[in-house]
C-alpha cells in the first residue's frame, strides 16, 4: 500500500481524511484508485480532458513526478504520494480579488453544477 | 560571498542568457552596487546599537560583520497582513537597516485575530501607519520606507530595484505571479510564504540557479474556476509560524549563513504539526526563468489569472430581493422558503432560520426543495447564493431570488443583533 497525502482544501472530498491508502504500482494507478474511491475529487484535480490541473503538483516522496516519469512513475510499497496545490493566502486584499466575498485563502474550486 | 554565490544581481556567466538581464533598463543596480549595499559599505554600529544587538554580536555566526550586513540590507515586505506582521516585526527587531512596506489596506476587526502588528486601537487606520508605529517603536534605528500603493505591473520593477530581497506576504494569485516575475526580472530573491486554513508553504524563489514560483506552478487556477468563500479562513497562529520562517530565510540570505530554502518547498501542517520538505527544480521550460523565456516583461496578472477588470458581479441579472423586503414579507407571513447555502459552522455563528443546504451539497439535495414555492436564497454576502440561484434556475426553479448582501446586510439593515463575521 502507498499513502496519498491530501491537502486541507481537498479533504472534504475524501471524508476529511488527511491521507488515503491505495494499492498501486505507478502514480497514475494511485490517482485513478483515489478518484475511483472518491469521485468528487476528480474535477478538482483533472481537467475535462483528463489532464492534471496546472496548479496541482504530484510528488513521490520528495520528488516532483514531472522530473521523473510523470504519471508512469513507479511507486513502491510504503512510498508517500503528495498532492500539492498552489495556495495564495497570507494577507488580505493586497490586490483586490473579483470576488464579492473577501475570503483570505484563495483556493479555487469548481462551482458544483455540472 | 554568499550573496554573490546566489548571484542575485551578478551578471550571468553561464552559457545561456539569463532573462533577468535581458532588459537593459533593469541593470541599474550593478554587481558592485549590490555587494556594496550589503557587505562593503562601511556601515558602522553605534554604542547603542552594539548594546541592542549584543545577543547577535556574541554569536560568531552573526558577529559584527553579520550585524553590519543586516544594517546595510534593504528588504521589501509586500503586505503587512498575516505574514507581513511577524515578518516585519522580527526583521526590524533583528536590525535590518532598511525595511520597505507595501500596503494600501486599512485595519479592520477581522484582521486582529492574526495580524499582530496591528492593535484594536488601529482599526480604521492605514495598515502602513499602524505598522510603522510598531516597527519604529521596536527599533528607532530602522530606516522605514512606506509605499501606500497597490503593487502592479507598472510599479513593481521600479520598486524592487531599490531593495535586495523581496518578502512576499500577499494573499492572491495575481500578486504572487507578479512578485515572482518581477523578482526574476530584477534578479532579487523572492522569500515566499503562503497559507491556507491549517497549511502553509515556504520557499526561496528566483535566486540565480534556483527555481522560481513558476517552475513550481507554471499557471494559476484557470478561468472558470472560482474561489469558494466557504473554504476561506485561516488559523490565526499559522501566518505567525510561516511569517517567522520567511523572516528566518531573509536573515539567512543576508548573513550568508546556513542552508536557505532554495530548491526546497517546506510544507507546514499545523494540525498534525508535521513539516515535510519537497525538492524543487529549476524548470528549463519555465516561461520566466527557463532557457527560452516567453515572459520578458511584466504582464497583466489579473488577466493571466482569469480575472477580468470590469467583470460583472456574480449576481448580475439574477432576481434579487433586498433584506428590508424579505423582512416585510416574512412579517406578513407570506409563503416564502428561506434557503441558506452557507456551511454548517457558519450557520452556528448566526442564522435567520433558513433551511441549510451548503452550496456544494445542493445538487445532491435539490429534492429537499419544492419548486412550486417561492424561494429566497442567502449566504454570507450574496456570492454563493447567486451561484445557487443560477443553479436552481437551470434546474427548473422559476421562483428563486438572491438575497442581496446576504446575512451581513440583514445584520446591518434589519437586525443588528445578528453578529457579523
Amino acid at each position: 500500500m502507498s499513502k496519498i497525502h491530501i491537502p486541507t482544501p481537498l479533504r472534504q472530498y475524501v471524508d476529511k481524511q488527511s491521507t488515503v491508502e491505495v494499492k498501486c504500482s505507478t502514480v497514475g494507478e494511485a490517482m485513478s484508485a483515489l478518484v475511483a474511491k472518491h469521485p468528487d475529487l476528480r474535477r478538482h484535480l483533472y481537467t475535462e480532458e483528463g489532464k492534471l490541473r496546472a496548479f496541482v503538483n504530484l510528488y513521490v516522496n520528495d520528488e516532483d513526478i514531472r522530473y521523473l516519469q510523470k504519471e508512469a512513475t513507479a511507486v513502491k510499497e510504503g512510498d508517500n504520494i503528495s498532492i500539492v496545490p498552489s495556495i495564495a493566502g497570507g494577507a488580505e486584499n493586497a490586490l483586490s480579488p473579483c470576488h464579492p466575498e473577501r475570503s483570505e485563502g484563495s483556493w479555487f474550486l469548481l462551482v458544483v453544477p455540472d | 560571498m554568499f550573496l554573490a554565490a546566489l548571484g542575485m544581481t551578478v551578471i550571468s556567466d553561464s552559457q545561456r542568457p539569463d532573462i533577468r538581464f535581458a532588459d537593459p533598463t533593469i541593470l541599474e543596480i550593478s554587481t558592485e552596487d549590490f555587494m556594496a549595499a550589503i557587505t562593503e559599505i562601511p556601515v558602522t554600529l553605534s554604542k547603542d546599537e552594539i548594546l541592542r544587538y549584543s545577543r547577535h554580536l556574541i554569536m560568531p555566526e552573526v558577529g559584527m560583520e553579520g550585524q553590519r550586513k543586516l544594517k546595510a540590507a534593504r528588504v521589501l515586505c509586500i503586505g503587512t497582513g498575516g505574514l507581513g506582521s511577524p515578518l516585519a516585526l522580527y526583521l526590524a527587531a533583528a536590525g535590518v537597516g532598511t525595511l520597505g512596506l507595501v500596503d494600501f489596506d486599512v485595519v479592520d476587526y477581522t484582521n486582529l485575530q492574526r495580524q499582530i502588528i496591528h492593535s484594536t486601537a488601529d482599526v480604521g487606520r492605514k495598515k502602513l501607519d499602524s505598522a510603522a508605529d510598531k516597527l519604529t517603536a521596536i527599533n528607532p534605528f530602522l530606516n522605514l520606507q512606506k509605499f501606500d500603493l497597490r503593487l502592479s505591473s507598472e510599479n513593481a520593477l521600479e520598486l524592487f530595484r531599490d531593495f535586495d530581497i523581496i518578502a512576499d506576504g500577499t494573499d492572491n494569485f495575481p500578486t504572487r505571479y507578479l512578485v515572482n516575475d518581477a523578482c526574476v526580472l530584477t534578479g532579487k530573491p523572492n522569500v515566499y510564504g503562503s497559507i491556507f486554513r491549517f497549511e502553509g508553504q515556504a520557499s526561496v524563489f528566483a535566486t540565480k540557479d534556483g527555481p522560481c514560483y513558476r517552475c513550481l506552478y507554471p499557471e494559476p487556477p484557470p478561468p472558470g474556476l472560482v474561489p469558494s468563500c466557504a473554504e476561506g479562513g485561516v488559523l490565526g497562529i499559522l501566518p505567525g509560524l510561516v511569517g517567522v520562517m520567511q523572516a528566518t530565510e531573509v536573515i539567512k540570505l543576508i548573513l550568508g549563513a546556513g542552508e536557505p530554502l532554495i530548491g526546497r518547498l517546506l510544507l507546514i501542517d499545523a494540525l498534525g504539526m508535521k513539516f515535510r520538505e519537497l525538492k524543487l527544480r529549476k524548470n528549463p521550460d519555465c516561461p520566466v526563468c527557463g532557457t527560452h523565456p516567453t515572459v520578458t516583461k511584466l504582464i497583466d496578472y489579473n488577466e493571466f489569472c482569469g480575472i477580468r477588470g470590469e467583470e460583472k458581479p456574480v449576481g448580475a441579472g439574477l432576481p434579487e430581493i433586498q433584506v428590508e423586503e424579505l423582512k416585510r414579507r416574512l412579517d406578513a407571513k407570506e409563503d416564502l422558503f428561506v434557503l441558506d447555502v452557507r456551511e454548517p459552522h457558519e450557520y452556528q455563528i448566526c442564522n435567520i432560520g433558513g433551511h441549510l443546504i451548503p452550496l456544494n451539497d445542493l445538487p445532491n439535495r435539490i429534492h429537499e426543495l419544492d419548486s412550486s414555492r417561492e424561494i429566497v436564497v442567502h449566504c454570507k454576502m450574496g456570492g454563493r447564493s447567486a451561484k445557487a440561484v443560477a443553479f436552481l434556475q437551470q434546474s427548473g426553479f422559476a421562483k428563486v431570488h438572491n438575497l442581496a448582501g446576504g446575512i451581513t446586510a440583514w445584520s446591518e439593515r434589519v437586525d443588528p443583533s445578528v453578529p457579523k463575521y
